[in-house]
């Protein structure tokens, strides 16, 4: 029977498949294209000579590996903080009352309500007097305040969803409060919570300006050292190399996020 | 062997809801007690507070002697099935139940044998390796009670277990609850608003309403001697008439019948099964409104002549037809005033015999 019935086409679908297409993948293309190779001139379509050549040259330079190992220090020292720091507070704005709660729990979305650059100015004023600019602590405050939306609103939304219930019959089968976060809450909200430590590590992983604006010219991460790159060198090649660099990490974590989150608990972090 | 006291507890919420009011129970050993009552009668609020998730504003509530008011719900001696089950869905059957006896430190092998034990006895052996997620609503509520169950609580705890359930899950898996129960010997207290849940299954039952008491007695005498028009009208279907006695007789709108109380406002109850009733041309004292089938009998609504609505049972319902006069004779009748009872008697032959001079 099922074979007979025959689907729409549905044309809208595939409209935006194609415009997604179109503005995602190709610009991705054309820069894992510039990336292997040696010599393409206007106006050939295809590169006149694919190669590593730069590749080579790159790798070679002592610059990309601190940076990139600067890059992955911070992010991980970032993510880690912000999980000791809002895992609990997320928890505390789920599950307690307490006065200016909501208050609190809306000025974490003040850090993303004005331009962005303009805070970051004011704060490199304070840093600047604080003798923060350009250490590594530095950028790992100003890292933390990027990630504070998510890592409270998502895990808050993550804690809210889990069943009172379900850590009331822990309680009732003789579960401490303790046990009961730690076996019941904590499990039920892992997925989700994953999703926002994820997101927070690839977010810090790519952050630009602050990094620049803080950590420069001592602390070079990946993204600061790639726009130097793109400022001062004319050579398309240098750029795009990094670009393909600084995919290898979010490639991995969506691997890994495949692996560990299912695809609805993901969306339930959004409020999907 | 376990006795659950409850003295004068009572329940005021934040707000100034007062949920529960001065509410006095004994549970004796190995009984099932029902709390009834509509939504928001404080029923849940009272089981609660025997599980340990609310705490009383006043009172005291013991287990076997020892006081458990003030005691963590993780240190009472009570099991609780939630209505939504609450099985930890990351866990499967196995684990769900397993997770109490871990917490007491059972060892490993001794987990293995309750755990399949008490799967047997709420007959989903060999369910252990199941997902929660895979069970059907009456298995993962089977689930939950066997969870309760495989800690041996003193008092066990049920919160409307069936309520999510259809109508033929719920009356089987009652029954079983009820077997169970008896065979366990284990004190039980059971919240519920359905009254052919507590009817069936409760040893006393516990009609309550705005956090006090109505009535707690067998479920048959709260079935046949409700004490207020509330229990009479909330257990099962009563006609209540409201109506004025004068001179020993009940009467509304060309309907009376003979109560011997004082002269005032009443009430009276009647059961629909206790409602004869004869077609009549002249003395007609209602009017058949709707007659229905139900196979084994018949059931007719009818009117009065100021068009109340009553309800009376028949074993004929062929003989009724809608618009037919019919005359009225209460075969069993209670009558309250000021919502206390007043009389109650089945129709004496010395009644009888008055009704007919009134009625000719």
């Amino acid at each position: 029977m099922s074979t007979l019935v025959r689907r729409r086409t549905d044309w809208t679908g595939i409209t935006f498949a194609v415009v997604l297409t179109l503005v995602i993948v190709l610009p991705l293309l054309v820069v894992g294209t510039w990336a292997f190779t040696n010599v393409w001139r206007y106006p050939s379509l295809i590169p006149q000579e694919f190669g590593l050549r730069f590749w080579n040259q790159t790798l070679a330079r002592a610059d990309v590996w601190s940076s990139i190992s600067m890059s992955l220090t911070l992010a991980v020292t970032v993510t880690v903080l912000s999980a000791v720091i809002c895992l609990p507070a997320a928890y505390a704005f789920a599950r307690m009352e307490f006065p200016g709660r909501s208050i609190l729990f809306f000025s974490f979305l003040a850090g993303h309500a004005f331009p962005k650059f303009g805070l970051l100015v004011a704060i490199a004023g304070i840093f600047l007097q604080l003798n923060l600019i350009g250490t590594f602590w530095g950028v790992v405050l100003i890292q933390l305040v990027g990630t504070l939306l998510f890592m409270i609103w998502i895990p808050v939304a993550a804690f809210q969803a889990v069943d009172r219930r379900m850590e009331e019959a822990a309680r009732d089968v003789g579960a401490t409060p303790m046990r009961v976060f730690w076996s019941i809450t904590l499990p039920q909200a892992g997925p989700t919570i994953a999703a926002a430590i994820l997101l927070s590590f690839v977010g810090t992983f790519y952050e630009t300006e602050g990094a620049w604006l803080i950590g420069a010219p001592q602390v070079r991460t990946l993204p600061v050292l790639m726009i130097s790159f793109i400022n001062n060198q004319p050579v398309i090649q240098y750029g795009a190399v990094l670009s393909v660099l600084l995919w290898v990490p979010s490639f991995i974590a969506l691997m890994f996020a495949r692996k560990v989150v299912n695809s609805g608990s993901f969306a339930r972090g959004f409020g999907g | 062997m376990s006795v659950l006291n409850i003295k004068d507890v009572s329940k005021i919420f934040p707000g100034g809801t007062r949920a529960v009011d001065t509410f006095s129970l004994d549970v004796a050993d190995g009984e099932l007690v029902c709390l009834l009552g509509p939504s928001g009668s404080g029923k849940s609020t009272l089981l609660r507070m025997v599980g340990g998730f609310e705490t009383p504003t006043s009172g005291q509530m013991t287990i076997d002697g020892d006081d458990i008011t003030h005691v963590p719900p993780e240190r009472r001696p009570t099991g609780m099935v939630f209505q939504s089950h609450a099985l930890w869905t990351h866990m499967n059957v196995f684990k769900n139940l397993a997770f109490g006896l871990k917490l007491r430190k059972v060892a490993p092998a001794e987990i293995k044998r309750r755990v399949e034990a008490v799967l047997e006895l709420v007959g989903l052996g060999g369910y252990g390796t199941r997902a929660v997620t895979q069970l059907s609503g009456g298995q993962q509520q089977r689930v939950a009670l066997a969870r309760s169950l495989v800690l041996e609580p003193k008092i066990l705890l049920l919160d409307e277990p069936f309520a999510s359930l259809d109508q033929h899950l719920r009356e089987r898996l009652r029954e079983e609850v009820r077997d169970i129960q008896q065979r366990l010997k284990i004190t039980t207290l059971f919240v519920t608003h359905g009254q052919d849940e507590a009817l069936s299954m409760a040893d006393r039952i516990v009609v309550m309403r705005d956090g006090k008491t109505e009535q707690i007695d067998r479920p048959d005498i709260v079935y046949r001697e409700p004490r207020t028009p509330f229990v009479a009208g909330f257990i099962g279907t009563m006609n209540l008439i409201e109506g004025t006695v004068a001179n020993g007789v009940f009467s509304k709108a060309g309907y009376s019948t003979p109560v011997p109380v004082a002269d005032g406002p009443a009430t009276q109850a009647i059961r629909p099964e206790a409602l004869e009733l004869t077609l009549a041309t002249d003395n007609a004292q209602g009017k058949v409104h709707r007659v229905t089938d139900f196979g084994t009998h018949g059931l007719v609504d009818l009117e009065l002549l100021d068009s109340t609505r009553i309800k009376a049972m028949v074993s004929h319902p062929g003989l009724f037809q809608p618009g037919q006069g019919v005359a009225l004779a209460p075969k069993a009748i209670a009558a309250y005033r000021d919502d206390i009872l007043i009389h109650r008697g089945a129709l004496t032959p010395e009644i009888a015999a008055r009704r007919e001079t009134i009625d000719a």
